[in-house]
């Protein structure tokens, strides 16, 4: 199984701004590859020039076998794109514009009937299809766009943040038909900035942040990682020495943010119970105490100072 | 070779979802129907002249307004609606869809072209000069909707209304020293080097010489330059809009 995407050194400078900086990946042909990262983390430039709508500083990308920045349209005629600022043409019904797209990917015009019917019929949009794009909503529109990238029938779907801004019912139909696509035998890549959606649905992800890859695994290990950033934060009445904290069973770090005492452990309950103990043993009172998932920036933090950043 | 036809068939395809989508737009009937017929009555009007003798300029005008109606606003458009990069993720190259752009440009101005050139066989012209002014009218076409697309190239705006306004900064002077208001014999000799400079300046000595047989340049001199500025234009187009076309992108 070959690369259906390779990136090598992508490299991208806005007024001196390193956009992107050196990435390089491979999405393996069969997989569903999350690119996760916050905003402003690089995410969109990066598709972009695996598109070929962004000319690299540095670097280029391998899509189908194809060198983007020799053969862009032979690329992607490989690909379904569902660009993230984008949208179909609202002035065209919603079949209106699926027949363009399969006219410009050069469909045989049965071929485009056919994919256009069924795709209609499995997002539930065949009984609005003469209906100008103008009067859907925006998750109507989302699924649209997605259909409009399926149209070609592409061996690789890249979809940049998907989900974003959609109702949960929504996200979760697009992330089903992700999913049915690749399972169907398609290769993924995809953006977002959504943990949650990379960890439930993709085989590996790449962490981009500042324009830079911070790590590439898979969800499991990510998770794993993650773990580790969980946290307790407890304000006490009184000042605490830190340095009897550390001395809890499970607790990994403790730092001063402000009055509160943030608290990293993996173990969360456990820490809590001793917490309580601890006030007691020293009749400390404890003015207000809960407990915060690890944020995106957390774990990006956590992985800088891990070195995984060369 | 076989990729070139089949992108040329893709400019088609965008072309003829332009036609649907920007014809009927606002700033397009008024720059490119209601603008020219204005323009036209006050050209027509204003002067004591017989009309026949008043044809050339006014097929020249007519056409010129409505070749270049629709290109200028179709790219800040598509920027703006923010339909521009899912087109451009399609298989199709820039110039196949900056063609696509000219050639719905290029057909409006040849359907409002028809209206001039059917008051000309009205009016006692030949209808072998008619038939002869037909290429010229195809190529003037194309020349001035590859000029039109090209005013859209700079600056990126995504405000059509702002390359509107652009285009037309170009376009009234460019109506001015074409040897419409005065025939290009009459100038001085500045006059003359300047109207030189204006395609549109060879499609209505074009249209006076087959029309009225009073044409100032050999009419190969008016095709052919026609022709230059036409590959002059579409070359440009896709160049500037290659440079710009990433700015387009928010
Ligand atoms: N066209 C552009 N001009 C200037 N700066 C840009 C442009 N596109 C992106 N950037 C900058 O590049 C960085 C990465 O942006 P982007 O790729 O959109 O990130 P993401 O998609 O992860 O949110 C940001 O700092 C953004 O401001
Ligand atoms: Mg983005």
């Amino acid at each position: 199984m070959g690369a259906a995407i390779e990136a090598r050194n992508l490299t991208k400078q806005y007024n001196g701004v390193m956009a992107v900086n050196q990435v390089s990946f491979e999405v393996r042909e069969g997989e569903i590859f999350g690119f996760l990262g916050p905003n402003g983390a690089g995410k969109t430039t990066t598709i972009r020039m695996i598109t070929g709508l962004v000319k690299p500083d540095e670097g280029t990308a391998y899509v189908a076998g194809y060198d983007i920045l020799k053969e862009p349209v032979k690329a992607r005629q490989h690909l379904g794109v569902v660009p993230e600022v984008s949208n179909a043409y609202i002035d065209l019904t919603a079949w209106e514009n699926l027949v363009l797209i399969g006219k410009l990917y050069g469909l045989l015009r049965s071929v485009l009937q056919e994919n256009a019917v069924r795709l209609l019929r499995v997002f539930g949009l065949y009984h609005v299809k003469d209906r100008a794009v103008r009067s859907f909503s925006k998750g109507m529109k989302q699924r649209l766009l997605l259909c409009m990238a399926l149209v070609s029938e592409p061996e690789i779907l890249i979809l940049d943040e998907p989900t974003s801004g959609l109702d949960v019912e929504s996200a979760r139909f697009l992330r089903e038909k992700i999913v049915q696509f690749n399972r169907e035998g398609g290769t993924v890549f995809l953006s977002t900035h959504n943990m949650e959606e990379a960890n439930t649905l993709c085989h590996r992800v790449a962490i981009i942040n500042r324009g830079r890859i911070v790590t590439v695994d898979t969800p499991e290990n990510l998770r794993a990682r993650i773990t580790e950033l969980q946290r307790v934060e407890v304000v006490f009445d009184k000042h605490v020495e830190l340095r009897e904290l550390l001395k809890i069973r499970a607790v990994r770090r403790a730092l001063l943010a402000g009055c509160r005492v943030r608290i990293y452990t993996p173990n969360p309950p456990e820490v809590i119970e001793s917490i309580v103990d601890f006030a007691r043993e020293r009749s400390l009172r404890i003015l207000s105490l809960n407990t915060a998932a690890p944020s995106l920036e957390d774990v990006f933090l956590e992985l800088v100072k891990g070195g995984s950043v060369r | 070779m076989n990729q070139v036809v089949e992108q040329l068939k893709r400019s088609i395809v965008i072309a003829v979802k332009d036609i649907r989508i920007y014809y009927l737009k606002g700033p397009v009937i008024i720059f490119g129907l209601v603008f020219p017929l204005f323009l036209a009555l006050a050209y027509t009007v204003g002067r004591n002249m017989p009309l026949k003798e008043i044809l050339p300029g006014l097929t020249g005008m007519t056409t010129f307004f409505a070749a270049t109606a629709v290109g200028p606003s179709i790219i800040p458009w598509e920027t703006r609606s923010k339909t521009l990069e899912r087109l451009l993720s399609c298989p199709v190259a820039l110039w196949t869809v900056i063609l696509g752009d000219v050639l719905s440009s290029f057909f409006f101005g040849l359907i409002i072209s028809v209206v001039p050139l059917t008051l000309a066989l009205v009016i006692a012209v030949q209808p072998t000069g008619i038939a002869l002014l037909v290429p010229g009218v195809v190529i003037a076409c194309l020349c001035f909707s590859a000029l039109s697309v090209l005013l859209s190239a700079y600056p990126p705006t995504d405000v059509p209304a702002t390359t509107m306004m652009l285009s037309s900064l170009v376009k009234f002077p460019l109506v001015f020293i074409s040897g419409i208001f005065i025939p290009i014999d009459q100038l001085p000799l500045w006059g003359r080097i300047l109207a030189s400079i204006s395609p549109l300046t060879y499609f209505t000595d074009m249209a006076r010489q087959l029309m009225l047989g009073k044409g100032y340049y050999p009419l190969t001199v008016d095709l052919a330059a026609m022709f230059v500025y036409t590959a002059v234009f579409l070359l440009a187009s896709f160049k500037l809009h290659e440079r710009t076309i990433a700015r387009r992108l928010s």
